[in-house]
Order: structure tokens, then C-alpha cells, then sequence
């Protein structure tokens, strides 16, 4: 509530130089977006072959690998994407090593939960369509997906939160950046790293636009939740 | 060589549809069924009854192939359906549920389709679509499932928001939408009040115009009531077959006779 008097468009689409976290802001939705797409589908179609096509060794050494790196400390998963990609294959700090390690926390965390969210469609239902004739993969795609349709969704939306957050592995990788989008092979702010920076200054007024930061990322995790509920709710309903 | 030969001039001796030879089932180390032979006629209704355990659901389930489908389960034997082994390595067994066809125990309408959707399903998901055609089909399905008066001006309805009893008539509406030359029924009516249960009996005979049925009861006066043919299954093994008329009035087998006058089951 402290981040309350903060708030003006201006704060909101201004450059850091002119009182305003814009960078951050727009920082923040582009690793999102780039973060789901690459991890969103990979963490789905992992959790589709643990659930319906996980019967084999390969899928227990998969949950296993999965389930570790689920409970990741995220500063590690920072440092080797700090080592990986910022040293040796970019060379410097870079917004598309952030979205790489973000991916890293959000497909074991999606995978998971397909996997259970799929697991729930009773099986039953899957036995009806293939006593229709239908194939494993039809079964699948057109019959147990929107089975489950609101805990994938769910799923993913709880997992974009939890990188919305995440703070560690960005310093590691886009180290931030007072201005803003350069480009994928730049450093880019984003509203955790804002967070930190400025609960570490000395002056007042940068404190509090930290303040204003934390609840602009607040606000944004919040909206996302009750877009997806009523986007469900809307689906369910028919 | 030669019991096949004798099996395939019974085929066209007695117009059979499906034919069991040899069946034997497992699931892991259990052994679920033994050297099962079983006749089913054409276009008439073929019952297997027997207590539970005894191996009747597994038997029907390996006629469309879906026994297969259980973690750890296999089979030997085999399954003629018009004279072939629809478990030769040649056949799809994604083509032979199609021709066999399955209602199950617990009404399963999928919970995402509408009424209609849920007739058209089996089209659609074979890829088998009919164009204009498909309202004809779904219309013509759930006639013949004797549901299309209680349900035509709600079909944009959830499948699942009807009663238990529709939602069993709509599962076999969805099965006939194919077009299967045989529908199997695994104790379609355990679920079902009594009154449903009449709806589908009377059903069910009326189907075997059209198709060939075998249906999984554990009430004999069901099997009784719909069938022409009654199987008795005991632990796995096929005690006794024919005429269900002959079954219920002068069984040959004790064990049939004490199952059939509730000495035990």
C-alpha cells in the first residue's frame, strides 16, 4: 500500500531518468512472453508424455529429473545460465539468458501439473473413446485436454506467476537496465530487479518507487488470475 | 490347420459373427481367463453371466481388443470376426473397435461434448465425418437408442446433465453413430435404476435387428429376459453355453443349476 501514492501514468510509462518504471514494466511482459513461449509448450507436452504415455523408464528417470529440478533453488539455475549463456555462448548479459532461465523454473513446474491435471480425467472417459475407434493420440488431443482444461490452465497461469517474480536468476542474466527494450541480445530492466535495485538506495524517493514497483508486479500476477477464472468459469459454463 | 478349417465352415454354417478359440487372459501373473470358446450369433443377443470375478468383463473386453489397454495384461487364443483373427498382426486394432463397438458398465458421456457432440463423437474422432449428413446421423442414433424424443430440443446440452439412465441410451447412441457390426455391453445396467434398466432391455433387443450383441450381466433375470443365447463363466472358465432358454430350464452343468437358483454368486 505504500506503492499507492506512486501511481500515475506517468510512473507507469516513463523511463527511470524521468521518476517512471517503464522499462521495468515493458521488461517484465517481454520476458513473460518470451519465457511462455518457449516453456509453456515444451512443460505441456512434457506433462501430456508423463501422463498418457508414461508408462516406460525413460518417463520415471523423466519425473524424477522433473520433480528435482521443480525444487531448484532458482539462484542456481541463475549461476548456470550465467556460466552457460551469458560467458560462454553470448558473452555478455542478455534479456533472451533471462528467458532461458526462467523457462528452466516454469517447464518442470507446468509439466507437473499437466501431468496430475491429467491424471484426474478418469479413465473412463479415455476408455470411451478408444472404444470408439479412436486413436491414443485423437484421444489425447481432442478428448482428454479439454477434459482438463481448467486445471492446464491453471497450471500455467500459476507458473507464469512464480517467474513473474523470480528475482535471482535476473540478475544473472539481464542484469537490468535503465532504459528500455534494446533488444533480446541486451540487458533489459524488469520489475523484480527494479524491486531490489531500489531497496537498496539510500534516497527516499527511489525507495519509493520500489514500493511502486512491487505493487504494479502484484497487480499484474492479480489480474492474471482473474483473467484466467473467468476465462474458465466462461468455458465450463457452456 | 484343420480345427480352423471346421471353425471357418461353422461361420457359415450357423451365420456366427464372432468366435472365440482358446481364449486365455492375464492380467500380470492372474490368470483371468482359461481356454474360453464362445459362439456369438449374428443378429441375435448373447449374454455371459456368472459371478463376479469370473472373467465375463475381461472376455468382452477382448473382443474389441481393449483388454489389451491394461497395464500388464495379455492374451493367447484367438478371436474370429467373420472367419478373421482380429488379433492377426495385419489388423488395426483401432479398425477392429470400430466394428465392434462398446457400452460400458458406468454411463461415461465425455463431460466436455454437448448431447449432440457426444452422438457425433465417434464420427468425429475417427475422422469419418459426414458433412450435412451428421445431423441425419445423430438424429437416426438417438432414435434408434430410443432417446431422440427426450432429448431433441435440448442437444446443445451438456452430455453429462441428462439422467443416468439417458446418459446410458446416449453412450449407445454414440456407439450405433458407427455403425459397429457388433455392440458389446459390460453390465450396461449395474448402474441404473429400474425403470432405466426396462428402457434398456427393451433396447436391446430391439438392436439385434441391426447389429449383433453380446452384453455382461451379473442378473440372470436380465440375461434371461434379452438373451437367445447365455454363456455361464465360473473363475474363468466357460462352464456351460446354448440356448438360453436351455440354460435357465434344464441345465446340464450342477454348478450352472446352483448358480442359477442362488445357491451361490
Amino acid at each position: 500500500m505504500r506503492g499507492a501514492p506512486q501511481l500515475s501514468f506517468g510512473f507507469l510509462v516513463n523511463s527511470n531518468s524521468a521518476g517512471g518504471i517503464g522499462p521495468a514494466i515493458q521488461g517484465t511482459l517481454i520476458l513473460i512472453g518470451l519465457t511462455s513461449l518457449f516453456g509453456i509448450p515444451v512443460g505441456i507436452l512434457s506433462g501430456i508424455y508423463l501422463a498418457e504415455f508414461g508408462n516406460n523408464k525413460y518417463a520415471t528417470a523423466m519425473r524424477s529429473i522433473n520433480d528435482v529440478l521443480t525444487e531448484f533453488p532458482s539462484i542456481i539455475v541463475g549461476i548456470t545460465a550465467y556460466g552457460v549463456i551469458v560467458i560462454a555462448i553470448i558473452g555478455h548479459y542478455s534479456a533472451i539468458a533471462g528467458a532461458i532461465a526462467l523457462s528452466f523454473i516454469l517447464i518442470p513446474i507446468v509439466a507437473r501439473t499437466t501431468e496430475e491435471s491429467l491424471k484426474l480425467v478418469p479413465n473412463s472417459v479415455r476408455e470411451a473413446s478408444l472404444a470408439l475407434g479412436a486413436h491414443k493420440w485423437r484421444t489425447t488431443l481432442s478428448v482428454v485436454l479439454p477434459t482438463a482444461k481448467a486445471g492446464l490452465l491453471t497450471g500455467t497461469l500459476l507458473a507464469v506467476a512464480r517467474i513473474a517474480g523470480e528475482t535471482a536468476p535476473l540478475i544473472m542474466t539481464i542484469l537490468g537496465n535503465r532504459y528500455f527494450f534494446q533488444g533480446l541480445n541486451q540487458p533489459m530492466a524488469a520489475l523484480p530487479l527494479e524491486i531490489w535495485r531500489a531497496s537498496l538506495q539510500p534516497q527516499a524517493s527511489l525507495q519509493a518507487q520500489g514500493w511502486g514497483a512491487a505493487l504494479i508486479l502484484i497487480l499484474m500476477v492479480l489480474s492474471l488470475n482473474i483473467i484466467v477464472r473467468v476465462a474458465t468459469r466462461g468455458r465450463l459454463k457452456r | 490347420m484343420t480345427s480352423t478349417n471346421t471353425n471357418l465352415e461353422k461361420v457359415v454354417d450357423n451365420n456366427l459373427k464372432m468366435h472365440s478359440i482358446d481364449l486365455n487372459a492375464w492380467f500380470g501373473v492372474k490368470q483371468a481367463l482359461k481356454n474360453v470358446n464362445i459362439n456369438i450369433k449374428a443378429n441375435a443377443v448373447t449374454a455371459i453371466i456368472g459371478p463376479s470375478g469370473c472373467g465375463k468383463s475381461t472376455f468382452i473386453r477382448c473382443l474389441n481388443r481393449m483388454h489389451e489397454l491394461t497395464p500388464n495384461a495379455k492374451m493367447t487364443g484367438q478371436i474370429l470376426l467373420d472367419g478373421q483373427d482380429i488379433y492377426d498382426k495385419q489388423v488395426d486394432p483401432v479398425q477392429v473397435r470400430r466394428r465392434v463397438g462398446m457400452v460400458f458398465q458406468k454411463p461415461n458421456p465425455f463431460p466436455t461434448m454437448s448431447i449432440y457432440d457426444n452422438v457425433a463423437a465417434g464420427l468425429r474422432l475417427t475422422g469419418t465425418k459426414k458433412g450435412k449428413n451428421l445431423d441425419n446421423v445423430v438424429r437416426s442414433s438417438l432414435e434408434k437408442a430410443t432417446l431422440w424424443d427426450e432429448v431433441k430440443d435440448e442437444l446443445k446440452k451438456p452430455g453429462t446433465s441428462i439422467s443416468g439412465g439417458q446418459q446410458q441410451r446416449l453412450c449407445i447412441a454414440r456407439a450405433i453413430a458407427l455403425q459397429p457390426e457388433v455392440i458389446l455391453m459390460d453390465e450396461p445396467c449395474s448402474a441404473l435404476d429400474p425403470i432405466a434398466t426396462a428402457k434398456i432391455e427393451r433396447l436391446v433387443v430391439e438392436l439385434k435387428r441391426d447389429y449383433t450383441v453380446a452384453i455382461v450381466t451379473h442378473n440372470m433375470q436380465q440375461a434371461s429376459r434379452v438373451s437367445d443365447f447365455t454363456a455361464f463363466m465360473y473363475l474363468g472358465s466357460l462352464i456351460e453355453f446354448g440356448p438360453t432358454r436351455d440354460i435357465f430350464e434344464s441345465p446340464k452343468n450342477p454348478l450352472t443349476e446352483k448358480y442359477i437358483t442362488g445357491e451361490f454368486g
